[in-house]
Parts: C-alpha cells; sequence; structure tokens
C-alpha cells in the first residue's frame, strides 16, 4: 500500500532551511510520499540531497525527487517580477515537490508538463 | 535580498581577480555515469598526454574529487589555464544491491556504496570551490532530473559560470535538443568525450564560458 501525504507550505513556512529539510526527510524515511506545497529554496533542494545521502543505510537507500512548477514565463514580465518578489518575500508556494523513498518510487518522470511515477514492484513471498 | 546582491558582487570581483591571472578551477560535475571522468581523461590527453582517473559501466567508479592541475589549452591564439576537477556523480540514491546486480561481492558492494555516498558530499560541499563548472549529461537520458536542475539552480545562485555538455553523441538514442529545450538560458555542446567527436567545439566553449 502506497501512503501519501501532503505538506501544506504554512506548515513549513515559520521552519529554518535545516529544520524543513528533516522534517521532510523523516517523513520520507516513514515510508511515505511526500506531496509539498510549493518547493524549496535552491540551497535546500541541495541540502535534502546532502543530508540524505549522510543517512543512507542499509534500509533506507536515499530518495526520488521531482518539482513540478508553473511556467513563470507565460504570465510576462511584470507578473514574473511580481511573482518572483513575493516568492523572496514569503517563499515559492508555486506548483508542488514530490519527494519519495527510493525503496518504493523507482522513477519520477517528467515531460516536464505532466509527472510520471513509477513504484517498484514488491515481491511476495508465495507459502509452500 | 542586498546580501544576495553583495554575495554575487563579491564572487565576480574574485572571479575577475581569478580571470586576470588565467589559473582557474574548473569543476566537472553532473549525475553519475554521465561521462565526467571521460571527458577529464579527453581533456588531459589532448593538452598533457595522460589520463586524469579510471573509467567503469558501473555507477560511482569515481567516489573522490581528483584535481589536475595547471592545464594550458590554447585555441585561435588564446590561451587558458585552469585545474581541472572531476567530481563524483551527484545523486539522491544510493543503494548497494544496484551494485551486487552490476557483479560485485556483498562486501564490495557496500563499502563501494559507502564511499559514493561520501563521495556525492564532498562533490556538493565543493561547489563553493569552483569558479566556473562543465555540468556533463548523459544526451541519452532525461535531462529533466531533479539532480541535474538543483546543480544548475545552485550553480546560478551562486553566480558560477556554466557549460552544458550533452555527452555520448556517438549513441543513437542522444538527444542533444532534449537538453536545450530543457536549459534554454545556457549554451549546450554536444560531445563524444570517448570518441573525442565536437571537442573543438567544446573548447571554444570553453573559451566563451572563461576566457
Amino acid at each position: 500500500m502506497l501512503t501519501f501525504q501532503f505538506v501544506p507550505y504554512s506548515k513549513i513556512e515559520d521552519l529554518g532551511s535545516a529544520r524543513r529539510v528533516h522534517m521532510l526527510l523523516d517523513l520520507v524515511k516513514q515510508n511515505k510520499i511526500v506531496i509539498l506545497e510549493g518547493r524549496l529554496k535552491k540551497e535546500e533542494e541541495k541540502d535534502l540531497i546532502e543530508i540524505t545521502m549522510e543517512e543512507i543505510n542499509e534500509r533506507f537507500k536515499g530518495i526520488e525527487l521531482a518539482v513540478i512548477s508553473p511556467d513563470k514565463k507565460k504570465g510576462g514580465f511584470f507578473k514574473s517580477m511580481k511573482s518572483n518578489l513575493i516568492n523572496t518575500l514569503l517563499g515559492d508556494r508555486s506548483g508542488f515537490t514530490i519527494i519519495g523513498p527510493a525503496t518504493i518510487v523507482k522513477q519520477i518522470k517528467k515531460d516536464p508538463d505532466k509527472i510520471e511515477l513509477l513504484t517498484r514492484e514488491v515481491k511476495k513471498k508465495k507459502r509452500k | 535580498m542586498v546580501v544576495n546582491l553583495f554575495k554575487k558582487f563579491i564572487n565576480k570581483v574574485l572571479r575577475n581577480i581569478f580571470k586576470k591571472k588565467k589559473h582557474l578551477k574548473l569543476g566537472l560535475y553532473g549525475p553519475p555515469n554521465g561521462g565526467k571522468t571521460t571527458l577529464a581523461n579527453r581533456i588531459c590527453q589532448d593538452w598533457l598526454g595522460e589520463d586524469m582517473g579510471s573509467v567503469s559501466n558501473i555507477a560511482h567508479e569515481t567516489r573522490e574529487i581528483q584535481i589536475k592541475e595547471q592545464i594550458n589549452i590554447k585555441s585561435k591564439g588564446k590561451e587558458l589555464s585552469f585545474n581541472l576537477v572531476d567530481t563524483p556523480g551527484i545523486a539522491t540514491k544510493v543503494d548497494y544491491e544496484d551494485f551486487m546486480k552490476a557483479g560485485l561481492k556483498e562486501k564490495e558492494a557496500k563499502q563501494r556504496a559507502k564511499e559514493a555516498t561520501k563521495g556525492v558530499i564532498d562533490a556538493i560541499k565543493w561547489l563553493d570551490e569552483m569558479d566556473a563548472v562543465v555540468v556533463v549529461l548523459d544526451s541519452t537520458k532525461d535531462p529533466y532530473s531533479q539532480v541535474n536542475i538543483t546543480i544548475i539552480g545552485n550553480l546560478q545562485a551562486r553566480d558560477i559560470p556554466v557549460l552544458i555538455v550533452g555527452n555520448k553523441i556517438d549513441l543513437k538514442k542522444s538527444k542533444i535538443k532534449k537538453i536545450q529545450a530543457a536549459f534554454p538560458q545556457y549554451n549546450v555542446i554536444g560531445i563524444s568525450a570517448k570518441y573525442g567527436h565536437n571537442m573543438d567545439k567544446f573548447y571554444e566553449g570553453l573559451f566563451a564560458l572563461v576566457g
């Protein structure tokens, strides 16, 4: 059974970068596929990869990560400037970030508007 | 915002000083098995007549930062001297069982996985040390992977000049246009580091980046 957990941006907006990353990673380590409203800062995405590597062991094998964000160029110069300013002041709430444990999520394909989440087959042992 | 602008200004000033010295740190970054070490070897063979590191079909062959100092390249009367930094491939997952499937024994596979995770951390930590970066992507693979976007996004945030290389153009599945569509704001050059295809264009791109 797959478990998806939605995390609204309001839940992470008051947290510092390190706590944000740890909170999301803790959920993933509970074998949940996290759907975060908005996206992390570029620096935080980098930290997420770094901390993931520090925590890899025989049971936790890493994460699959994808960000889907709307095409900001479509809105014109002023709209894009306005959204950049809002994102700088309040955080980037547009789009979604999907983070899943690598033991469950095999691959997340982006093309770039559609997203496909490929899961691993769970091998069940047959009882004799 | 003001702090970021100040940081960018300082970075630019420092970079200009390095440019004047014509001696900078050029990093090779990208996901595992994109051909970073093959490209490093090609550059070293072209200008020094020797290899830089070992290559393999098994991912995470490069697990430590490797530096080749003072490579001097010449093109159209211009000269450029740099220290080449080959980095371990950046990934979001490392599974020792994948190495076992590739033929390694369990103990070896676990050791390789441990070293690979450390390698990714080192590669990320070294990002700040670079004066310019060549991002090496496998042109037969999906360019929209978040690792690629995160690496390039972080380089952009640090105001580090980036050249994107789509490697393995000798393979039928190679799609350079897909990489160009994914990163339209960057110069993307298709090469085959293994066979040396398009290396002239690559060196021209390097001069345009930092020369």
